[in-house]
């Protein structure tokens, strides 16, 4: 089977990102970018799917700058087969993103497509089941543990209560959390034969998407900050303030 | 125009993020419509009907929407949603996972995880693992949100006395099927609701050694929670995690062990009224949060709190 990865260039996931002066959002300059760390997740999966012999092709798509291919080529290095780059100046809200996705998904023709579960950026968790809607498939969000039966496939769900297991109808959108598998360092040979695996870029016109969105984002304010504690010398004295200073036991 | 609040429910109880839901579409203003969609939820739909601001509750009983799979629930909403201004359901593992579809087929953007109501169309929502905060607005025809149930104060259970109707949809859509699940079991309180967490992380070295959390918080009545690294090294099951990927606290009080407080973990928790950390390092980035700081081996301090409280 063919599958199709959706990944995200964000802010790398140990800069504390600090609010710009005019409020009008995240100051983003000279700031480390990486793949969403869900995304490298869903790349994993696919290229384990293929070493199992269940996948044939892995196609990973990115929508944002140009400067996205960085992360592309490291899907690549990952095992991705090939890549395509939908090139877009601006930030998309998820609508736009699926829309477009569903666009590929609609060119592709996939069995089985692999997101993140969450934009470590946006903290949206909703591009995934987004896609689902518009291609009218099946969805499996959330897993810890995928498995593909014949035309089925059998995803494991991380939910408030414990794990959830659904069989889906493929194909099939699946999106992925922490647990479904630990991603694998790309190999300084498989970063150099990345460099040689094909990467088209499209733009969203030749996909014939409409990028109008619902939503805008009017001002990002830093959350209000909590007041300095104190530290104490010993657990008679952390109870003794529990008890008379905070009252909460 | 009215809202519509989707419940949340299991083992045919209301639970409780349907409140804080009911609390933020209150903020919003108009009548409230609670949908409840599941097989055998009538004592779920007469909770639902009690509680305090509700005018209405509609009741889609059936096999379909027994485990609100969103290929079968979505359509059902989407059918309905048309005559509401909102359409808010919990940001739970349920409301997060049909919610979107909705969206997605209603051709709107959704609104993820609000924790505060600004106006009627503009909304607060934590973005970067709560390092900012965005206020958005929005034009959509049908507002779709996720509300985060620490962001709004729970209505009350009681009061109310609404009117229950029955609804239908379309039914089972063909393409998933509920094959089973694995649901932690505790007496403890559950990890959302409790006025007391206490959270485990990697400095607990084992699952073994929760035993020392477990004695403590039945003692103060606590629930449990533990860092991404716990889970990851199977000291706990995923449900006990706490941060921008796990589950939003925001109880009386919460007590760190042995984490060292990474943003990801600090997202999930940072909004408790009190902050206890215990950790051997002086310079682990909990103190920052911390209201009351014990730098102590965790081996010797819990078992020591536990006797003293
Ligand atoms: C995409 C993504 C999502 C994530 N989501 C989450 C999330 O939702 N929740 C979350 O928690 N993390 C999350 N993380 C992980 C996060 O970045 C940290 O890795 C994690 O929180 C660390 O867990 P920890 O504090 O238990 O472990 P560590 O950072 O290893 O800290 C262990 C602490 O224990 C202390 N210690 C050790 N022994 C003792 C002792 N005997 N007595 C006292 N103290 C002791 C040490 O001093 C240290 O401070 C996420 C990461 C990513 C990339
Ligand atoms: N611009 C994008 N390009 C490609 N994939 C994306 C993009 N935005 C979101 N996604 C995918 O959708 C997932 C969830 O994102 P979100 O809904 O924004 O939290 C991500 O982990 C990606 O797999």
């Amino acid at each position: 089977m063919k599958i199709l990865v959706a990944v995200k260039r964000v802010v790398d996931y140990n800069v504390k990102v600090r609010v710009k002066a005019d409020n009008s959002g995240v100051d983003l300059a000279n700031v480390k970018m990486s793949m969403n760390p869900f995304c490298e997740i869903a790349v994993e999966e696919a290229v384990r799917l293929k070493e199992k012999g269940v996948a044939s092709e892995i196609v990973v798509v990115t929508i944002g700058p140009a400067a996205a291919q960085e992360q592309l080529r490291t899907a690549l290095a990952l095992g991705a087969d090939r890549a395509l780059l939908v090139e877009s100046g601006e930030e998309l809200n998820s609508l736009a993103v699926a829309k477009l996705l569903k666009a590929v998904v609609d060119k592709e023709q996939p069995q089985l497509v692999i997101l993140g579960k969450q934009s470590i950026d946006s903290d949206n968790n909703q591009t995934g089941q987004m896609l689902a809607a518009l291609t009218g498939y099946a969805q499996g969000t959330f897993a810890s543990k995928v498995e593909v039966a014949g035309d089925k496939l059998s995803v494991t769900r991380e939910i408030d209560g414990g794990l959830q297991t659904v069989s889906l109808a493929l194909p099939a959108v699946v999106t992925t959390d922490l647990r479904l598998n630990e991603p694998r360092y790309a190999s300084l040979p498989n970063i150099m034969k990345a460099k040689k695996k094909p990467l088209e870029t499209v733009t969203p016109d030749a996909l014939g998407v409409s990028l109008a969105s619902t939503l805008k984002t009017v001002r990002v304010e830093a959350p209000a900050a909590r007041s300095a504690g104190i530290k104490v010398g010993s657990v008679a004295e952390l109870v003794e303030k529990l008890k008379n200073e905070a009252k909460v036991i | 125009m009215a809202i519509l609040v989707i419940a949340e429910h299991s083992n045919g109880a209301l639970a409780g993020a349907t409140l804080n839901t009911v609390a933020a579409a209150q903020k919003i203003g108009g009548e409230i419509v609670v949908l409840v969609a599941g097989q055998g939820v009538a004592p779920v739909a007469e909770a639902a009907a009690k509680v305090a601001g509700v005018g209405k509750v509609l009741v889609a009983d059936d096999a379909a929407y027994a485990n609100l799979l969103p290929e079968n629930v979505a359509p059902l909403i989407v059918g309905l949603a048309k005559g509401y201004s909102h359409v808010l359901a919990p940001a739970t593992t349920n409301g997060k996972n049909y919610l979107p579809r909705v969206a997605a087929l209603l051709d709107v953007e959704q609104i993820s995880e609000i924790v505060e109501v600004v106006a009627a169309d503009t909304f607060k929502r934590p973005i970067y693992a709560g390092n900012a905060i965005a206020t958005v607005q929005s034009s959509a025809p049908v507002k779709v949100i996720t509300v985060r149930a620490t962001g709004f104060d729970a209505v009350a259970a009681e009061g109310g006395s609404a009117a229950i109707e029955p609804v239908s949809g379309t039914g089972d859509a063909g393409k998933s099927a509920f094959v089973g699940e694995e649901l932690a079991t505790s007496d403890r309180p559950e990890l959302t609701a409790a006025k007391i967490v206490i959270s485990g992380g990697r400095g607990l070295q084992n699952g073994d050694n929760f035993k020392h959390l477990y004695a403590l918080a039945d003692k103060l009545g606590a629930a449990v929670g533990a860092s991404r690294a716990a889970v990851d090294a199977g000291f706990v099951p995923n449900d006990m995690q706490v941060g921008q990927t796990g589950k939003i606290v925001a109880p009386q009080l919460y007590i760190a062990v042995g984490i060292s407080g990474a943003i990801q973990h600090l997202a999930g928790m940072k909004d408790s009224k009190v902050i206890v950390a215990i950790n051997k390092d002086e310079d682990a980035p909990i103190f920052q949060v911390a209201d009351y700081g014990l730098v102590a081996d965790l081996f010797e301090a819990v078992p020591e709190l536990e006797k003293l409280v």
